[in-house]
């Protein structure tokens, strides 16, 4: 395993880690004085688009790259949206670096602003980090107070304000559309794109949605420079013209059935079975593992034989995989029905869907329905078809959604049944011996909220 | 926040939104250049404080942001977080059903919960101390099964530590 120098998650083991005093002690915000007294914004962002940064948010899309998109030529303000509505099943890196080094995260968002010429930057806080709230706010005012934010920063020609916006308890506020409505004070209805949020975001002007450790990973970018930041990771698939790489550090979530949970830092590329073995201590109480959600549960499931994946772009979708989403790793050991893990999964697709697109909102209540009727004994082998057909027609990429919380309900369900096709048909043949073949239809159980 | 003052009931008062509640509710609007991007931060502002966001609210929200009642209510509705009919407990308490918890037991904990109680997701005990909840992942999953009770996350939970909570909801 490739070890090296923790950087984001270098404060976090000092006392007071979160103040200001003891940033600016570790040697914060003297990348933020610098960049203003020396630097452009063009700067900043050629340096981010060679440094081959790539969104944490669950896209990985390159960073410099949406910067560039940015419509410059419209009079008003450009706004930024730091997302920190972190929601995703198993992911907690976000909430780690706003409640222990919320200057880190606040270093970073500054500098992106200025790269991208913002004026007024929203943090879209989910409502459920009550600790990160306070902290941001209090690391908010000791900016203000220390001059670090406000008008002219510094003495510099540059201004900048951050407000503090809170959620209410919905997913798809983490997608940067829905982000944006619900900003707007709106129900967090994806939009359709394009128009890009670049071209026209909140409140219909060139808006920039960045995850609150891509941010992070710009401060470090902009005091060690791009070359350091490519010397850590994995870089393009020269069989691959559209790999760019998978360059710099990044935040692993794990847990589920695993000795040791917690956030570890390594660069990306690391192998699914070195973080559970060498960083987690293994599965938990001595068992083996059965599978593993490689980035977010949407990104489907890995079996214990795939566990040598790589962790970076490009690896995942080797393994059938959706992508490296939010590099959250899940654990599930031998014990596990995947028939349970199934419904635990369309549960939660089926409550966050917002409703908006017929095939999201019918697919992922469906199929909900479906594994409640498999998990009360009535299932039909059918069924299996039946879920992989919901599976396979909802989501941007069989292009019948105008977002990805539906290929993110989809992939649970086409790896799980597809990777353990067997242990479906057991169950089904356990539990319904009788109707296990049947093909009339069965009604569908209500599920309990509608009973 | 919890709050030990009475809320009135509907029938009683002319205004659900205070005078405090007005001036903070009007000191957000300088941060956005659309006065309906206010309103999540007053549905807010008011369900802190009434722990409900009754229709009553609901008018003169929109009143304060020259908007349409109806605008406000439809957002209102979309997030699962704000009651309206009813104030929830002086205590909400949200339990992680999401897979990371749910590996972890959550799914016993929250039957245990339920069944101590005799409340089931969504309810509210009659003595208005206790509001049982599901969650969906509350980025804790390091510490699962965890609970978010209010502002205060409960990590690691057992049946025992829950029975040591609710000793401590009243
Ligand atoms: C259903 C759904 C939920 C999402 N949730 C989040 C989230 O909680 N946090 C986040 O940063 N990105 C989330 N994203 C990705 C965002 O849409 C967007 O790509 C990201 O914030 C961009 O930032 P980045 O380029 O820095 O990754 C979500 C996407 C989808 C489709
Ligand atoms: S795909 Fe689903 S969550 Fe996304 S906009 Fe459509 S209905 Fe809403
Ligand atoms: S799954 Fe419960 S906190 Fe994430």
């Amino acid at each position: 395993m490739s070890t090296s120098e923790r950087v984001l998650l270098a404060n976090i083991e000092r006392p007071e880690s979160h103040a200001l005093s003891t940033y600016e002690g570790a040697g914060g915000y003297r990348t933020w004085r610098r960049v203003l007294a020396e630097q452009s914004p063009q700067e900043i962002q050629d340096l981010v688009k060679a440094s081959g940064l790539r969104g944490r948010g669950g896209a990985g899309f390159p960073t410099g790259l949406k910067w560039s998109f940015l419509a410059t030529d419209r009079p008003g303000p450009i706004y930024f949206c730091l997302n920190a509505d972190e929601s995703e099943p198993g992911t907690f890196n976000n909430r780690i670096l706003m409640e222990l080094d919320p200057h880190q995260v606040l270093e970073g968002l500054f500098l992106s602003c200025f790269a991208t010429r913002a004026s007024i930057a929203y943090i879209y806080l989910r409502y459920e980090y009550p600790l990160a709230y306070v902290r941001l706010q209090a690391a908010l005012d000791a900016c203000y107070a220390a001059g670090y934010l406000g008008r002219h920063i510094l003495g510099s020609e540059y201004s900048l304000e951050v407000y503090l916006h809170r959620g209410a308890g919905a997913y798809i506020c983490g997608e940067e559309t829905g982000l944006i409505e619900s900003l707007e004070g709106k129900r967090a209805w994806p939009r359709i794109k394009p128009p890009f949020p670049a071209v026209e975001g909140a409140f219909r002007r060139p808006t920039v949605v960045n995850n609150v450790e891509t941010v992070a990973c710009v401060r470090h970018i902009c005091e060690r420079g791009s070359e350091w930041f490519r010397s850590q990771g994995v870089p393009p698939d020269p069989s691959n013209p559209r790999d760019p790489g998978s360059f710099g550090p990044k935040l692993y979530c794990l847990s589920g059935h695993v000795a040791r949970p917690g956030c570890y830092e390594a660069p990306l590329g690391l192998r699914v079975d070195e973080l559970i073995d060498e960083l987690g201590g293994g599965v938990w109480q001595g068992r083996r593992a059965k599978a593993a959600i490689p980035g977010g549960i949407s990104m489907g499931l890995l079996r214990s034989d795939e566990f040598s994946c790589r962790l970076d772009f490009a690896d995942p979708l080797k393994y059938g995989c959706l992508g490296l989403g939010t590099a959250a790793v899940v654990v599930l050991d031998e014990t596990v029905s995947m028939v349970d893990f199934l419904h635990n999964s369309c549960q939660f697709f089926a409550h966050e869907s917002c409703g908006q697109c017929t095939p999201c909102r019918e697919g992922t209540a469906w199929s909900l329905r479906l594994l409640e009727r498999i998990c009360a004994g009535r299932g039909r082998l059918k069924d299996l078809e039946l879920l992989l057909e919901i599976g396979d027609t909802m989501g941007i990429l069989p292009g019948t959604t105008i977002c990805g919380l539906a290929d993110g309900a989809a992939w649970p369900i086409k790896n799980a049944i597809r990777k353990f096709r067997g242990e479906f048909e057991d169950y089904l043949r356990r539990t319904n011996p009788e109707g296990y073949r049947a093909e009339q239809p069965v009604w569908a159980l209500l599920s309990e909220s509608e009973a | 926040m919890a709050t030990e003052e009475p809320i009135p009931a509907m029938a009683t008062v002319d205004r659900m939104l205070t005078d405090e509640m007005v001036a903070e509710i009007r000191a957000l609007l300088p941060r956005y250049p659309s006065p309906q991007a206010v309103t999540l931060p007053a549905l807010h502002i008011v369900h802190e404080r009434w722990r409900h966001v009754p229709r009553q609210a609901v008018v003169e929200i929109a009143e304060l942001l020259g908007l349409a009642p109806s605008q406000v209510q439809d957002t209102l509705t979309f997030y699962g977080f704000f009651q309206q009919d009813a104030p929830h407990g002086r205590l909400r308490l949200w339990v992680c059903r999401s897979i990371s918890c749910h590996l972890r037991g959550a799914d016993a904990l929250l039957a245990y919960l339920c069944e101590r109680t005799g409340l089931r997701p969504g309810e509210t005990s009659a003595d208005g101390a206790l509001t049982v909840e599901f969650a969906e992942c509350l980025g804790a999953c390091e510490h699962a099964p965890c609970a978010l009770g209010g502002t205060t996350l409960h990590t690691c939970l057992t049946k025992e530590k829950l029975d040591e909570l609710l000793k401590t909801v009243t």
